[in-house]
């Protein structure tokens, strides 16, 4: 399903942007967004630097088990998918560092939360369009109760990626000098697991369970290739988050085709252009 | 102070859960030695350093480091592990790595007062291992023998008085090997820091060691390079045929552990 009422596009950017934001509906999407795709960006540096990929890959499908059910129940799906995140977040990082990188046990779980999710959203009876809000996002579809959620969720990410930063930095490049040090590894494990789900769950809003990666992995890693420092290679990773999502958002807006296609496709775009550009030049 | 004893052992028994690694270790380390630790592959040297840093306790024994019961977060020890993946595709100079060991157990940002110290500190070991060059530089783009020097820097930068260092010399050609050998030894000296480091072959350490700690059988002894490089004792150590050879002109070499080069002793 589509929201899509195609503005007209006139060339005039200040007065075709002052015309989008008359819609109540793409301030929603602009604000939600803007703070997801910076926490993404933020959150995703680690989830690529600790390899983390498939297993916030696993957390999206355990999230849309979470929500799926949520809706069932008839409560908001945010609920359900930050709580159902978080409990397989905190799971895996009990398991320990091993366990998450074992990739055919999550494999093996992620498949058995799509289904699960899959039979929810059957005996839901909004069936359809739950469906594909949650596995392929709709941020026009976002209201503002969801905005209020997301910006304070992202504020308490933003806060405790602050706090722990050097200490996930350290255990993440040096585990074993990092313990020597002491650093508690489990506490991290679960710090990081606890920022992957929120940023997660609140990322699905506009990506989708199945795109979860455009926004979560590709501007962190387009980032690492192209910066030294760590903190500068998260704030570009959000910049470049950010700069996709507006512009995805704007193309969206005058397009009759789905926002997280277009977000998707120019963080790709990105991605290629920067290893073409760092092979031949 | 030269000769104070910095970590001693007594009827130490290590092991996970019901299986012993090893037992009845009695030795002591003195400050300013340098010791090699020998020992066949799953001996428990590994073990020996996670005792020595606290991070795991004795089934049964007493080890005291600098007289007291370790606890990990010492800044006086410092780790220099044996495998470290480093991702190719990752950027992060040097430096950074360096400055991981300064700041990296604390909570919250440096204040940039701090950060400016931080960084100045950790230009300093790299320039105690002529690494300064390095510091701006990717990790992942060093040579395998660059990279230790960079983590030798990390390993120093707080100036502990232990070091111990997991197979520093694994994977390293015979040149890049003797040249890490020397740096070690000429920085260690320099701070008075005594020296543990784990090897399979002793042959490069030969002219720089003061003693030896083995760990075979699941016993730990320790002993002076003479005591302990003999054809008979080695042959003990790794249950397989190692052979001493001594030239006319003193030159040692040891046969049938790993390399198997010659060097003045």
């Amino acid at each position: 399903m589509n929201i899509n009422l195609m503005g007209s596009f006139s060339l005039n950017l200040i007065l075709d942007l002052k015309e989008m934001f008359l819609y109540q509906f793409m301030r929603n999407a602009f604000e939600a967004g803007t703070l997801i795709a910076i926490v993404a960006g933020l959150v995703g540096y680690f989830v690529i630097l600790r390899r983390l990929s498939f297993a916030g890959h696993a957390l999206s499908h355990i999230g849309f088990a979470g929500a799926a059910g949520a809706a069932l129940l008839s409560l908001n799906p945010l609920v359900g998918l930050i709580s159902f995140t978080i409990s397989g977040g905190f799971f895996m990082a009990l398991l320990g560092k091993k366990a998450i990188s074992r990739d055919v046990q999550i494999g093996i779980v992620l498949a058995f939360m799509l289904g699960l999710g899959v039979l929810f959203i059957n005996l839901y009876k909004g069936y359809a369009t739950e469906a594909y809000s949650l596995l392929f996002g709709q941020i026009l579809g976002i209201s503002f109760s969801s905005v209020k959620i997301t910006f304070w969720a992202s504020i308490f990410i933003i806060l405790l990626l602050a706090l722990f930063f050097r200490q996930l930095l350290f255990t993440t490049l040096d585990e074993e000098v990092a313990e020597a040090k002491g650093v508690s590894l489990l506490r991290l494990n679960l710090v990081m697991m606890f920022l992957i789900a929120i940023a997660v769950s609140i990322s699905v809003q506009i990506v989708g369970v199945l795109l979860i990666f455009s926004l979560l992995v590709t501007p962190p890693a387009i980032a690492q290739r192209l910066t030294s420092s760590p903190v500068k290679g998260m704030f570009l990773a959000a910049v470049i988050g950010l700069l996709a999502t507006w512009l995805g958002l704007f193309i969206g807006y005058y397009s009759p085709y789905p926002v997280s296609f277009f977000i998707t496709s120019i963080v790709f775009s990105f991605y290629i252009l920067v290893r073409i550009y760092q092979k031949y030049f | 102070m030269k000769n104070e004893i910095v970590i001693s052992a007594k009827n130490l028994v290590s092991g996970y859960k019901d299986k012993v690694v090893w037992e009845d270790a009695s030795f002591e380390v003195r400050a300013g030695e340098f010791i090699v630790l020998l020992g066949p592959n799953g001996a428990g040297k590994t073990t020996l350093f996670k005792l020595i840093l606290g991070l795991i306790k004795p089934q049964a024994g007493l080890i005291e480091v600098f007289g007291k019961i370790p606890s990990k977060g010492s800044s006086s020890i410092s780790y220099f592990p044996q495998k470290r993946l480093i991702d190719n595709d990752l950027k992060l100079n040097c430096i950074e790595y360096v400055k991981l060991v300064l700041s990296g157990n604390k909570l919250g940002f440096s204040l940039p007062k701090v950060a400016k110290q931080e960084e100045k500190i950790a230009l300093e070991a790299l320039k105690m291992v002529d690494g300064l060059k390095f510091a701006n530089k990717p990790l992942s783009q060093l040579s395998g023998g660059e990279q230790q020097k960079i983590f030798l820097a990390q390993a120093i930068v707080q100036r502990p008085k232990i070091l111990l260092l997991d197979e520093p010399l694994a994977n390293l050609d015979i040149k890049r090997e003797g040249e890490l050998i020397e740096l070690i030894k000429s920085v260690s000296k320099k701070n008075n820091m005594t020296v543990i480091l784990i090897a399979h072959d002793v042959n490069p350490l030969l002219p720089v060691i003061d003693r030896i700690i083995y760990i075979a059988n699941k016993k730990v002894a320790s002993g002076l390079p003479s005591e302990i490089i003999t054809s008979k004792k080695l042959t003990e150590l790794y249950g397989s045929n190692v052979e001493v050879l001594k030239s006319q002109s003193g030159r040692i070499a040891v046969l049938g552990m790993e390399g198997g080069t010659n060097h003045e002793h």
